[in-house]
């Protein structure tokens, strides 16, 4: 650990702090947006009409907005319980076998190396092997592995993949992903509700609707159209955001994970594995994606770089990681070697 | 105009002052810590020995030397160690014996099927690796942190604030070269780690 290395975590941890919190305040925003363009519309559309008629109080935006703020801080506190929940894991209280009882071993050896309380540790039922870590912050932290990733890894290659996770924790990945992962979820609960809204509401009143359009500016139908949009878009928007914040954690938490081990051609082989074993993890969905060491929907968009990469994938190009990892291995190897002679 | 120039400075010399004199005691502070959880696992291997001891006796007769050495180191271990932290270099070499001696019986009980199938030797062998594993990260993390402060203190312009914030070089955990296992023996120049 150089002086740049401490501060580069000092940095990370800050700069995940900010982004969760402007990540909270854009959700209770949106909301508003989504809430107060409506009532405004609608105010609009109903300024030629009778006064008892016409829309006065903005409870619609009044609402959405609360309703926001409810929603950012229930997925900020809630967070890691749905994401665990959403992914069936168990989670590690007494060692039942060997192969768990070596895995509470690795974690607690990676929270010394880390200097982390050890997180809590989960398991979940897929056969495919992957990882995640999740968590508000170092002391409420969760790892979860596969089981999987139990039987298809050594010993060292598991160390490795844990101090990947715990490396997320430390420089507070953690926070700001799974707060990523409650929102996408509550934005896609909360489309389907829309939908369903939207369909009932409007065959409804249809009729009156048409007649009163002729009244509106041209400005206020471009107004209505970005409205209508923006609840079309939302789940996609927060979709993307999850995408585009992983790649580059993802090579700083390789090399964290270097750093506890000191083994870095340990976590190139164990990506390897991971990497070969193509079959995708069923129990983990969309929504929690980014959070995982793999890409966990076994798309070929992590195999090479580009824009369509760039923009759609969650992770790096594997032969990228393990490429790096390989490079740091022998730097290190070649050290060692000049120690001794 | 030339007085405001000056105050300025002065504010920007005191805002850096503070920030190197708590920069400086934060990383004092996190080395204590990092040395207190050696200090943690060095006492769960010196719990764990006599239990390992205890599950291979009955099968190694004819090994009583190793298990004798092994005994030996760790009694020596737990003596230094209540001297306290302040006898680093010592404890640090009474506790890369243990290192040694206990390799050492892992290699012998490797030579024995018999001794691996019966019972839960795996097991043992699984604690034991762990045991080891953390002594060695916590040692990692100890000498991380205390080369960050060591460096921060001795650079320019940290060192002038080094005085005020009371800050002493601390020692580092000697690494033992893995070549000179068979012969317990401390290795003075310190490796630099990546």
């Amino acid at each position: 650990m150089t002086d740049e290395t401490s501060l580069n975590l000092f940095q990370q941890q800050e700069t995940n702090r900010r982004r969760t919190f402007w990540l909270l305040c854009g959700f209770v925003l949106f909301m508003g947006w989504l809430g107060f363009g409506g009532d405004y519309i609608y105010a609009l559309s109903t300024a030629h009409a009778p006064a008892p008629e016409q829309h006065h109080v903005w409870w619609f935006g009044i609402v959405m907005l609360a309703l926001g703020a409810m929603l950012a801080g229930y997925a900020y506190r809630t967070g890691p319980d749905k994401v665990l929940w959403a992914t069936g894991a168990a989670e590690v209280l007494d060692p039942v076998d060997d192969k768990q009882r070596q895995l509470v071993n690795v974690v607690e050896e990676m929270a010394i190396a880390a200097g982390v309380p050890r997180p809590r540790i989960w398991i979940v039922p897929d056969s495919d092997p992957n990882a995640f870590a999740t968590g508000t912050d170092p002391t409420h932290a969760h790892v979860a592995v596969t089981q999987g990733l139990l039987d298809l890894c050594t010993r060292d290659e598991l160390q490795a993949v844990i101090g990947h996770e715990l490396g997320h924790i430390k420089n507070l990945d953690v926070r700001l992903m799974t707060t990523l992962a409650a929102l996408v979820g509550a934005v896609l609960l909360m489309r389907d509700g829309a939908s369903r809204l939207f369909l009932f509401g409007g065959s409804g009143s249809s009729g009156g609707s048409s007649r009163k359009k002729s009244d509106l500016g041209p400005l206020v139908l471009v107004l209505v159209v970005v409205w209508v949009l923006s609840w079309i878009l939302a789940p996609i928007i927060t979709q993307l955001l999850a995408l585009a914040v992983s790649r580059t954690r993802e090579y700083q938490a390789d090399a964290m994970s270097a750093q506890f081990t000191r083994n870095p051609l340990a976590l190139a082989s164990a990506l390897q594995k991971i990497e070969a074993a193509d079959a995708p993890t069923t129990h983990i969905k969309g929504g929690t994606a980014h959070m995982c060491i793999a890409d966990p929907l076994g798309r070929h968009l992590t195999t090479r770089e580009g824009l369509v990469a760039d923009v759609l994938a969650t992770h790096p190009p594997m032969a990228k990681r393990v490429a790096i990892l390989r490079g740091m291995g022998y730097a290190q190897l070649k050290q060692a070697g000049g120690a001794a002679s | 105009m030339s007085s405001w120039i000056l105050l300025i400075l002065v504010v920007v010399v005191a805002l850096w002052l503070v920030g190197a004199y708590n920069g400086l005691v934060s990383l004092k502070n996190q080395t204590v810590n990092a040395f207190k959880q050696i200090d943690v696992q060095l006492k769960r291997r010196h719990d764990l020995v006599p239990n390992l001891v205890n599950a291979v006796r009955g099968a190694m007769e004819f090994e009583k030397g190793t298990l004798e050495a092994v005994i030996q180191a760790r009694n020596q271990a737990v003596k230094v160690n209540a001297a306290g932290p302040d006898a680093v270099k010592q404890i640090s070499q009474a506790e890369n014996a243990l290192s040694a001696a206990l390799s050492r019986l892992m290699v012998v009980v490797e030579q024995y099927p018999q001794l691996k199938a019966t019972g839960n030797i795996g097991q043992l062998q699984e604690e034991l690796t762990s045991t080891e594993n953390k002594v060695a990260f916590a040692r990692q993390l100890y000498n991380d942190t205390a080369t960050l402060y060591n460096t921060r203190q001795q650079q320019f312009p940290t060192s002038l604030v080094a005085g005020l914030a009371h800050a002493q070089p601390a020692t580092l955990w000697e690494v033992e070269d893995r070549t000179d296992r068979d012969v317990p023996q401390v290795d003075l120049s310190m490796k630099p780690k990546s």
